[in-house]
C-alpha cells in the first residue's frame, strides 16, 4: 500500500509538471469553464425562464459544473492514449511497480485538475449571482458529488483511451459522448417538455442525478417532474449510479491496462 | 542461463505469430535476434519482458518464470523498446528520476542515479531541457539510460537503433558494449545485420515465428558458404583465360559478373589458394585492378535463410534508414 502511494505520488508529480509546461492544459481547466459559466449564464439566462419563477443562473450552475466534470473523459482518454502511443505504457509495465499505480496516478491528477476548475467556476458563479443556501456542509457535499462524478469520468476516459488507443480517435469519441450524456439531462433545460421515454432516460442519466443532487444540496431551483426514484432522491441516485459505473469501469480499465500494447 | 525460452507460442486471431520459439542466452553474453519485419521479434521480447503472456511454452529470465513471477523478473530486467519511451514534456533528468522512483530507488537515490546515468550517456549538457528538444540519438540514449536505472542483470533492446544515423548508432553500440563488459546479459533484436555482427556473441535468425538458424556470426557465415576470391581485370578480353586459370585453385564453379571482367571463385580458406591464384595471374601477365578475399556477410546468411524477397526488402530498408 505504501508503495502504491509512492508510485502514485511520483506519477502525479509528472502530470503536474505537464500542466505547468503545457499552457493550453491550464487554460483548458481554468479559462474554458469560466467562459462556459458566462455564456450559459448570460446568453441562455436572458432567454430562458425556470418554471416556478426560479433564477436561471442559479439553476444552470449545477449543470455547468457537471458538464466540466464530464469533460474529464476527454482529458484522461487523451493522456492515456498518448502514453500508449509513445511507448511509456510499455516502459511502466516492465517496471516492478503496482499495477494500479499508472491509472490511479492519471485519474487522481486529472481529478485534481477538475477540482481546480470547480474552484474557479464557483468563484465566477458567485460573481454572477449564484448562491448555495444550505450551509457549508451541504455545499461541500454537493462538490463531493461532483468530484465523484469527475473521478468516475476519469476512469471511463482511461478505459476509452486504452481501448481506442489512437489519440485522434479518442477526441472524436469523447466529444460524441458529450451529446447524449451531457445534453440529454436536466443540466440546461427542465425535462417537462420532453416525451416520456426521453424523460426516463434523462432522469436515470447519472449526470441528471448529480445535477439534481447539487441543486437539492445547494437549495437552487429544481424542476421535479415525476415520482420516479431519481427525481425524488437525486443524491442517493447520484451516489448509486456513479458508484456502480465506477465499480464497473475501474476494473475494466485495469484489465485493459494489463493487456495494453502500443500497436 | 540468463534467458531460457522453450516452445513459445503466440496467436493473434488467425495469425500464429510465434510457432514455438526456443532461445537460450548464457549470462554476460549478447544474443542478437535477427529477422524481417513481422517475424515475431517484438512479440518474443514482449513475452520475455512480462508484457505479454505466451499461449504456450515457458520462459525464465534471470532465474524467474515470466508468467509465474513477473514482479521478480521486472526487478531484474531493463527494457528499451522500439521507440524511445520518454516523456517529451519532462526534462531528461526528470524522466530518469521518475523511472528511478518507480524502480523504488527512493527520491534521493533516484536523483543520484539519474545524475550518474546522464553523465555516462553524455546527456549532462541537456539534462534540464525538455526531451522534446532532443535529437533522435539523444532520445535513444536517454531511453537506454532509463532501462539501466536499477542496474538490471538482463537487458532487452528491441531494435535500439532503428532510424538512427550511423554516428548515433555507433555511439549507442559502444554504450551497449560497456554494459556487456560490466556483466549484463543482452537480448537485442535488429533488422540490421551489421548491428548483430557488431554486438552479438550469438545470433538467432527468426522468420515467420520460428528460429530458423542460430550460432555465432562466424558459424552462420560458414553455413552459407566459404570464402571466395574476387578478381577484377583491367580489360574484359582476358577474362576467359583468367577464369580458366582461376578454376585451377577454385573448389566450385567460378562466376563472371555482368561487367565481364569481375570474376568470383570459391576457394579453400588459407593463404595457399590466394598465393597460387596471384602467382598464375602474374605469370600470364593478366592485368588485375582488384584482388580480394570475400567472406560471406550476414546479408548473405540472411538472404539464403529467409528467401530472397524478404531479405532484399530488409536490406533496402536498411539502406533507406542508414
Amino acid at each position: 500500500m505504501g508503495e502504491l502511494v509512492d508510485d502514485v505520488m511520483a506519477l502525479t508529480g509528472r502530470h503536474m509538471r505537464h500542466i505547468l509546461r503545457v499552457p493550453e492544459k491550464l487554460i483548458g481547466v481554468t479559462i474554458a469553464p469560466v467562459v462556459m459559466v458566462l455564456i450559459f449564464g448570460y446568453l441562455f439566462g436572458s432567454a430562458m425562464t425556470v418554471p416556478g419563477n426560479g433564477n436561471y443562473r442559479e439553476y444552470i450552475m449545477a449543470g455547468i459544473f457537471t458538464m466540466v466534470m464530464f469533460s474529464a473523459i476527454g482529458t484522461s482518454a487523451a493522456g492515456v492514449a498518448d502514453d500508449l502511443k509513445n511507448g511509456l505504457v510499455d516502459r511502466f509495465r516492465s517496471l516492478p511497480m503496482s499495477r494500479y499505480a499508472v491509472l490511479l496516478g492519471r485519474t487522481v491528477s486529472d481529478l485534481a485538475m477538475t477540482a481546480l476548475s470547480c474552484v474557479v467556476m464557483a468563484a465566477v458563479g458567485l460573481l454572477i449571482g449564484w448562491r448555495a443556501h444550505h450551509g457549508l456542509l451541504k455545499t461541500l457535499a454537493g462538490f463531493g458529488l461532483l468530484l465523484l462524478l469527475g473521478f468516475t469520468m476519469c476512469w471511463l476516459g482511461a478505459l476509452i483511451g486504452l481501448v481506442v488507443r489512437s489519440p485522434e480517435a479518442v477526441n472524436t469519441i469523447a466529444s460524441l459522448m458529450t451529446m447524449p450524456f451531457a445534453f440529454l439531462s436536466n443540466s440546461f433545460v427542465p425535462l417537462d417538455g420532453l416525451p416520456r421515454w426521453m424523460q426516463i432516460m434523462a432522469e436515470w442519466n447519472p449526470i441528471s442525478a448529480v445535477v439534481s443532487g447539487c441543486r437539492e444540496l445547494w437549495g437552487n431551483p429544481s424542476t421535479t417532474v415525476s415520482d420516479a426514484l431519481p427525481a425524488q432522491h437525486p443524491v442517493l441516485t447520484a451516489l448509486l449510479t456513479c458508484g456502480v459505473l465506477l465499480a464497473v469501469v475501474a476494473p475494466l480499465s485495469s484489465r485493459a491496462y494489463n493487456r495494453a500494447a502500443a500497436h | 542461463m540468463a534467458i531460457e525460452a522453450e516452445g513459445l507460442r503466440k496467436r493473434y486471431g488467425d495469425t500464429e505469430v510465434l510457432k514455438g520459439v526456443d532461445l537460450s542466452v548464457p549470462e554476460g553474453t549478447v544474443l542478437g535476434v535477427l529477422g524481417p519485419n513481422g517475424a515475431g521479434k517484438t512479440t518474443t521480447v514482449r513475452i520475455l519482458a512480462t508484457l505479454l503472456p505466451p499461449d504456450d511454452g515457458r520462459a525464465t529470465v534471470a532465474g524467474h518464470d515470466v508468467v509465474e513471477q513477473p514482479m521478480e523478473v521486472r526487478r531484474r530486467i531493463g527494457l528499451a523498446g522500439q521507440y524511445a519511451a520518454v516523456d517529451e514534456r519532462l526534462t531528461g533528468r526528470e524522466n530518469l528520476t521518475l523511472i528511478g522512483r518507480l524502480y523504488r530507488l527512493g527520491r534521493a537515490g533516484a536523483r543520484k542515479r539519474a545524475g550518474e546515468l546522464l553523465e555516462r550517456f553524455e546527456l549532462t549538457h541537456a539534462a534540464d531541457r525538455e526531451t522534446k528538444t532532443y535529437s533522435g540519438g539523444m532520445r535513444r540514449r536517454l531511453d537506454l539510460a532509463a532501462s539501466l536505472l536499477a542496474e538490471p542483470a538482463v537487458l532487452f533492446l528491441d531494435e535500439p537503433t532503428t532510424g538512427l544515423d550511423l554516428t548515433s548508432r555507433m555511439t549507442l553500440w559502444s554504450m551497449v558494449r560497456e554494459q556487456v563488459d560490466a556483466g549484463v546479459t543482452v537480448l537485442l533484436t535488429t533488422q540490421y545485420l551489421e548491428e548483430a555482427d557488431h554486438l552479438a556473441d550469438r545470433i538467432a535468425v527468426i522468420d515467420k515465428g520460428q528460429v530458423i538458424a542460430d550460432g555465432t556470426p562466424d558459424e552462420l557465415k560458414r553455413k552459407v558458404g566459404g570464402e571466395r576470391l574476387e578478381v577484377s581485370l583491367a580489360d574484359a578480353s582476358g577474362a576467359a583465360e583468367a577464369l580458366r586459370m582461376l578454376e585451377r585453385v577454385s573448389v566450385g564453379p567460378a562466376v563472371t559478373a555482368d561487367d565481364g571482367r569481375t570474376l568470383t571463385v570459391p576457394v579453400a580458406s588459407g593463404i595457399g589458394a590466394i598465393a597460387e591464384a596471384a602467382a598464375v595471374l602474374r605469370d600470364r601477365g593478366v592485368e588485375v585492378t582488384d584482388f580480394a578475399m570475400r567472406r560471406p556477410s550476414l546479408d548473405d546468411v540472411f538472404l539464403s535463410l529467409t528467401g530472397q524477397a524478404d531479405g532484399a526488402e530488409t536490406i533496402e530498408k536498411q539502406e533507406v534508414t542508414a
